[in-house]
């Protein structure tokens, strides 16, 4: 009786969530603000700085999406999850979006119920090790012991690289990155593994970086992108357009600079329809006529965000890679927009 | 033959003690080098005393306090010592002490929280020193209302009509009691409690559009820091000492049901690690809450807290209580006091103090362990330090934010412990 009682009650809750969810633009209007998932802390991703105004790569996507939305930037609140508690707090309702360096996973996007909306980073995993080891590859790495962040997909892949190789391993688990960093400097492990943009990071803040070396393998896929919960397409085109809208403005050679400008008069067709000067895109998503302007003008188009947060200016120095645009030979590639 | 007795008129002076067992001489022999072995333990923890601090002193003191970020902090002490040495880069304190302090409170209201932690100062004062003017606990009651409104802003009648529900149920109690004693009771409970569900709310946007007293609200999401652990520690401390009292004599009690409730809920309790509690906390919970609800997160985890403490704290009462001879509470019986009184008078007074050091070192237990919260994602003090180091300015900064963070948290479990040890020596009445 009581278990019938107590499923009754989760039912009739879970309905109530999917009802009131239902529509998570008509939510987020209703509160005049966007509430944006973020890690606690991931150099050059999301980060606050000494007066709590976050930044980073992640951030500045929310940021977008908060000026597609209400043409203010400003207008979200982030908040900080953990890997733990990252996709109970999507499906829970407490954030809208999660951008949060996760990566796509079938068992992410179908088991638990959540929709990736797209790529913001093309990552992979590699390894650090010192310089007077004398390692050039992985495949040298045999009886290595290697330090490894606990409950991430990295540890599957380094036992999946490992066992194809036929070498083996001595695993040292650790929790955070700042702790793996101590560990590794301190020679409790011999090599550090992580998902490549992450080793830059962490090279960059060693006292020597040229002491250490990033071994060319890199052993997985690792496309990090932003995430919704399943279940409001609307919400989810919103979140994937205003993202494919970042990387088309920088295909297209849309910047913050010459935004103004190019919204003023332009020759060229598609970034017309893009900034609303002609067409109905915004409309059709529900938004303003100028959403992807807006977007656009929250901290500039892809190429921008990437410069200003975690691109060779920066003390993370990562190169573009695969995440250049395809017609520099990368894997950047947004749909047309008409 | 005459013998002549020898008398001594006068009183002799007084010699000093040799020089090998007086003053700072005759105190190390005693205790340093009273014979081969312990002068050999003596010299050797010497050595290990000299190694650590010839290493950490260096560290500590030949540091950098003023710097943008890490690289700058580690070429001015290649500099300034030489590259060889290693010293502390204290310029990431001094660029986020507000920050490990309060969080992401707005700067503009920093008075606010400075505020309420000078008035929770003035409220615990008649609590924890019992020579101070009673008339101070009045004080002391309204704080947790005032400090809440201070601290989280937002109209100044939602505090004053919370009150208002006290005030409710202790009228309701007062003017019913004369009709029916068991009706009064009731009343006092149910009554408070529809006021705050259903009436209040109501009275408060009514009350505020007409005089719009107010501060500027503050979400949940911007506290942080040392802030979150002093306001999640002492809120559970405050609320966990009463409930455990409860629950211990809960368990002691004949009333069935009681009893097998507070067993049932201090067993349960005990045998959950509090992580998992926090895990609930903040993420089962939600499932359950219609959405849209906005149940405060730090509440959610002051309450876990709290129900965490109290357990243990009942345990803890219950070991005073049986430590007690079986005679106090006959002789509580034989004056002819009832059951809360007998409690009020004679038992509690003598278990508390009893328990004392168990109980302040749960508390001390309790604080520490608010740091667990930065698990679920909430900005205390350990929390930050992650965020800190991800800017990439600090990337790669370690020891130091721990070693702040750790002497904050020893000056105030420090202070905690010798507080217990005042308290111990001024109830030692001395009756064993």
């Amino acid at each position: 009786m009581t278990k019938k009682v107590f499923w009754g009650v989760l039912a009739a809750a879970s309905a109530v969530a999917g009802f009131a969810s239902a529509d998570t633009l008509d939510d987020v209007k209703a509160r005049g603000k966007l509430i944006c998932g973020t890690s606690t802390g991931l150099a050059g991703f999301s980060a606050p700085d000494a007066n709590g105004r976050y930044e980073g790569f992640d951030v500045a996507y929310c940021r977008a999406l908060a000026g597609a939305i209400f043409g203010d930037p400003e207008a979200v609140d982030f908040k900080p999850l953990t890997t733990t508690n990252r996709f109970s707090a999507l499906s829970a309702g407490e954030v809208d979006v999660l951008a949060r360096n996760t990566t796509w996973t079938l068992t992410r996007d179908v088991d638990l119920k959540n929709t990736f909306i797209g790529v913001n980073y093309y990552d992979g995993q590699g390894f650090m090790v010192p310089k007077e080891l004398g390692v050039t590859s992985a495949r040298e790495l045999d009886g290595a012991t290697v330090c490894i962040q606990t409950g991430t997909t990295t540890e599957l892949n380094l036992a999946d690289f490992f066992r194809a190789n036929n070498i083996s391993y001595e695993p040292v688990p650790i929790e955070t990155n700042a702790e793996a960093q101590q560990q590794y400097l301190a020679g409790a492990c011999d090599v550090y593994t992580t998902d490549a943009s992450g080793l830059a990071a962490t090279r960059a803040s060693f006292e020597a970086p040229g002491d250490h070396v990033i071994l060319p393998e890199i052993i997985s896929k690792e496309p990090l992108g932003p995430l919704v919960r399943q279940g409001d397409d609307h919400w989810a085109d919103i979140a994937s357009w205003t993202l494919n809208a970042l990387i088309a403005a920088e295909e297209l050679g849309v910047t913050s600079a010459n935004i103004d400008e190019l919204s003023e008069s332009t020759e060229n067709p598609e970034i017309a329809r893009l900034l609303g000067t002609e067409g109905n895109l915004g409309e059709m998503l529900g938004l303003s006529q100028d959403w992807a302007a807006n977007a656009i003008k929250a901290e500039g188009n892809y190429g921008e965000i990437f410069e200003k947060y975690i691109g060779e200016g920066t003390p993370i120095g990562l190169a573009r890679g695969l995440n250049a645009q395809w017609t520099e030979g990368g894997l950047l590639y947004a749909p047309p927009f008409r | 033959m005459e013998v002549k007795p020898y008398v001594r008129t006068a009183m002799l002076d007084g010699k000093p003690a040799p020089v090998t067992s007086s003053g700072p001489a005759g105190w190390l022999k005693k205790n340093l080098f009273d014979g081969p072995w312990n002068t050999a333990a003596t010299l050797v923890a010497l050595v290990v005393v000299f190694l650590l601090l010839s290493h950490l002193l260096p560290w500590v003191f030949q540091s950098v306090w003023n710097a943008e970020n890490l690289a700058e902090c580690r070429e001015i002490i290649d500099a300034t010592w030489g590259p060889e040495h290693s010293g502390a880069c204290w310029a990431v304190i001094h660029d986020r002490y507000l920050q490990l302090i309060y969080g992401f409170y707005p700067w503009d209201f920093l008075w606010r929280p400075n505020l309420t932690f000078a008035m929770m100062l003035v409220a615990i004062a008649p609590v924890l020193f019992t020579q101070l003017p009673r008339k101070m606990l009045i004080f002391s009651c309204l704080f947790p209302f005032i400090g809440a409104w201070l601290l989280w802003g937002g109209s100044i009648w939602q505090p004053v009509m919370v009150l208002a529900g006290f005030g409710i149920g202790a009228a309701a109690f007062r003017y019913l009691a004369k009709v029916n004693r068991i009706l009064s009771i009731a009343a006092a409970i149910v009554l408070p409690v529809i006021w705050w569900v259903f009436v209040m709310e109501t009275v408060v946007h009514g009350l505020h559009a007409v005089i719009p007293l107010g501060l500027e609200p503050v979400q949940s999401n911007q506290f942080g820091g040392f802030m979150v652990s002093i306001i999640i520690g002492l809120t559970a401390i405050t609320c966990s000492l009463p409930l455990g009292i409860m629950l211990a004599l809960g368990r002691q009690t004949e009333l069935f049901i009681v009893r097998t409730f507070s067993v049932g809920f201090i067993e349960f309790i005990r045998g959950v690690p509090l992580i998992t509690l926090l895990f609930v906390a903040s993420t089962l919970l939600n499932y359950f809450m219609p959405p849209g609800t906005n149940f405060d997160l730090i509440v959610r985890v002051i309450i876990m807290a709290t129900l965490f403490s109290s357990a243990y704290i009942a345990e803890v009462v219950r070991g005073g209580l049986a430590a007690l001879p079986k005679g106090q509470y006959e002789a509580a019986d034989s004056l002819g006091l009832d059951y809360w009184q007998a409690q009020q008078l004679i038992i509690m007074p003598q278990a508390l103090k009893i328990a004392i050091p168990g109980i302040v070192s749960t508390f001390i237990g309790l604080f520490k362990d608010t740091t667990l919260v930065s698990i679920i994602g909430i900005l205390d003090p350990i929390g930050l330090s992650n965020a800190i180091r991800a800017d990439s300015a600090w990337n790669g900064i370690y020891w130091e934010l721990f070693a702040f963070i750790g002497f904050v948290f020893f000056i105030f479990c420090f202070s905690m412990s010798r507080y217990s040890m005042y308290l111990e020596r001024k109830l030692n009445t001395g009756h064993r």
